[in-house]
């Protein structure tokens, strides 16, 4: 069975996000760019699926612009055997970005997508079940366990208060939460190996997909920012504190 | 313009988060209704029927709707928006899981987790974990809308709505409930709490975080939370986490014990009404959010805590 994996390129997880003055957006010049780290999780569950033999090719996607290929290339460097990248500079929304996810899924018929609960740029958190209510694929998501099997797959969810178990009819889609694994890092020879894998390179327009933008960015701020308070001596001076000035207690 | 708000519920009780959505869809529209689909739900329908300003209580109840599978969820309310120029949901694991789905099959741009209603085509809403603001504006003839709740205060009750039922739609044939597992708890939700009391890697067991956190949390009627760090290192259950990637809250208190303050904790708890911390370094960032910060160990610190709260009768 197939798993197609979609990937984005976003700001680094470890690097502070600056709203530009002009407040057009967060300001990514030569700012350090990886893959997101949800994205991270589903390639490498669907590379221990691969190794554990319940996936017969795991196929990596990515939309964006050129640079979009290190994303890729690093998936394929952690084990993935085959990526696709459709170049783009526009900044497309979910719902075109599922568009684009529902008709790739088409022509390349996986048994299973697994992807990212949410890119944490946008932080929309989105994109997972419009791709899956646009193909009228069961769903999955926010996984922190996933058991393939020939026609299904049960999937652990992480939902407020607790655990959810479902199981699925094949094809699904299932969307990564931060527990499901710990990501591997890349070995040099299969860094090396992952330079001579295929990345097939397409645009919107050879799936018929055409950017509408819904949404308009009308500007981008900084949120409001606490000041600190003071420090307090003794745990008897913050009670004080709490009971008289805050009157929180 | 009429607008529908997907009730938050656990079946038997409506949750805090469907009166604070309530607030977010009146200043869209003044022609609210809310549809509380699960099984069983009377009792939620009556409570969502009393809050102020609601029009109509609509309910859906099916197997599928009762354990809350999205593919269900959204084959409930698509019908619906027929007669409804927006969808709002609280944004909980069950708002984000359906959402999203109505809106790609209405085809318009789902708007996750607004802060602010501008007008009813523009919102406010969290980008970068918290970050930046974004302010966007919809150019959908209809929205679908998920609300962060603690950015919102709830409505009043007092209301006398009528209820009736709908459509429960075709259910998810493909998708099979299997289990559940929810942590009871006598303490107070996370999400809803007045005061939450949160530990850190600085614990450095499930043990130690057992025995320091719970007895102060429960000394105060507090809930319980985490950093992500503690919960990566298993001190902690998922389900405390408190961040951008666990949950948002927004107490009238919040003690931070033994965590440093990483951006992703902060997006979290920041707009929490008095933040305290203890932590035992005095350049640790969480003392840039806090109200009041004690420098000290947590060791000694939290006993001395709960020594002078039982002295000022707590």
């Amino acid at each position: 069975m197939k798993v197609l994996v979609p990937v984005k390129r976003v700001i680094d997880y470890n690097v502070k996000a600056r709203v530009k003055s002009d407040q057009t957006g967060v300001d990514l010049a030569n700012v350090k760019m990886s893959m997101n780290p949800f994205c991270e999780i589903a390639v490498e569950e669907a590379v221990r699926l691969h190794e554990k033999g319940a996936a017969s090719e795991v196929v990596v996607i990515s939309i964006g612009p050129i640079q979009a290929q290190e994303t890729i290339r690093t998936a394929l460097a952690m084990g993935a055997e085959r990526g696709l990248l459709i170049q783009t500079d526009a900044d497309p929304e979910p719902l075109e970005v599922a568009k684009l996810l529902a008709a790739v899924a088409k022509a390349e018929e996986p048994g299973l997508i697994l992807m990212g609960k949410q890119a944490i740029d946008g932080d929309n958190n989105a994109v997972g079940q419009m791709l899956s209510a646009l193909l009228g694929w069961p769903q999955a998501t926010f996984a922190s366990k996933v058991e393939l099997a020939d026609k299904t797959v049960r999937v652990t969810r992480e939902v407020d208060g607790g655990l959810q178990t479902l199981e699925l009819d094949l094809p699904a889609v299932v969307t990564a939460d931060l527990r499901l694994n710990e990501p591997r890092y890349a070995s040099l020879p299969n860094i090396m190996k992952a330079k001579r894998k295929t990345i097939d390179i397409k645009t919107p327009d050879d799936f018929g997909c055409l950017a509408e933008g819904h949404l308009k960015v009308v500007k981008v701020t900084e949120p409001a920012k606490r000041v600190a308070g003071v420090k307090v001596e003794n745990a008897a001076e913050l009670v004080t504190k709490l009971k008289t000035e805050a009157g929180v207690i | 313009m009429a607008v529908l708000v997907v009730a938050d519920h656990d079946n038997t009780h409506l949750r805090d988060n469907t009166h604070k959505t309530v607030t977010a869809a009146l200043a869209l529209s003044p022609d609210v209704d809310v549809l509380v689909t699960g099984q069983g739900v009377a009792g939620v329908a009556a409570e969502a029927a009393k809050i102020k300003g609601v029009r109509k209580v609509l309910t859906a109840e099916s197997e599928a709707l009762g354990k809350h599978i999205a593919e269900a969820v959204s084959g409930a309310v698509v019908p619906l928006m027929a007669g409804y120029d927006a969808v709002l949901a609280p944004a909980t694991s069950d708002g984000k899981n359906f959402a999203p789905r109505v809106a790609a099959l209405l085809d318009v741009a789902p708007i996750s987790e607004i802060l602010e209603v501008v007008d009813p085509e523009t919102f406010v809403r969290p980008i970068y974990a918290g970050n930046a603001l974004e302010t966007v504006r919809s150019s959908d003839a209809k929205k679908v809308i998920t609300v962060r709740a603690t950015a919102f205060k709830a409505t009043e009750e007092g209301g006398s709505a009528p209820v009736e039922a709908v459509d429960p739609g075709p259910g998810a044939p493909r998708t099979r409930f299997v289990s559940d597992e929810i942590v009871k708890s006598d303490r107070p939700e996370l999400a809803a709490a007045k005061i939450v009391v949160s530990g850190g890697r600085a614990m450095g067991s499930a043990e130690e975080f057992h025995r320091v956190i719970e007895p102060l949390a429960d000394k105060l009627g507090a809930a319980v939370g985490a950093s992500r760090a503690a919960v990566d290192a298993g001190y902690a259950p998922n389900d405390y986490q408190v961040g951008q990637t666990g949950k948002v809250v927004a107490p009238q208190l919040y003690i931070a014990i033994g965590i440093s303050g990483a951006i992703q904790h902060l997006a979290g708890m920041k707009d929490s009404k008095v933040i305290v911390a203890i932590n035992k370094d005095g350049d640790a960032p969480i003392f840039q959010v806090a109200d009041y910060g004690l420098v000290a160990d947590y060791k000694t610190a939290v006993p001395e805590l709960m020594t002078a709260l039982a002295a000022a009768g707590k």
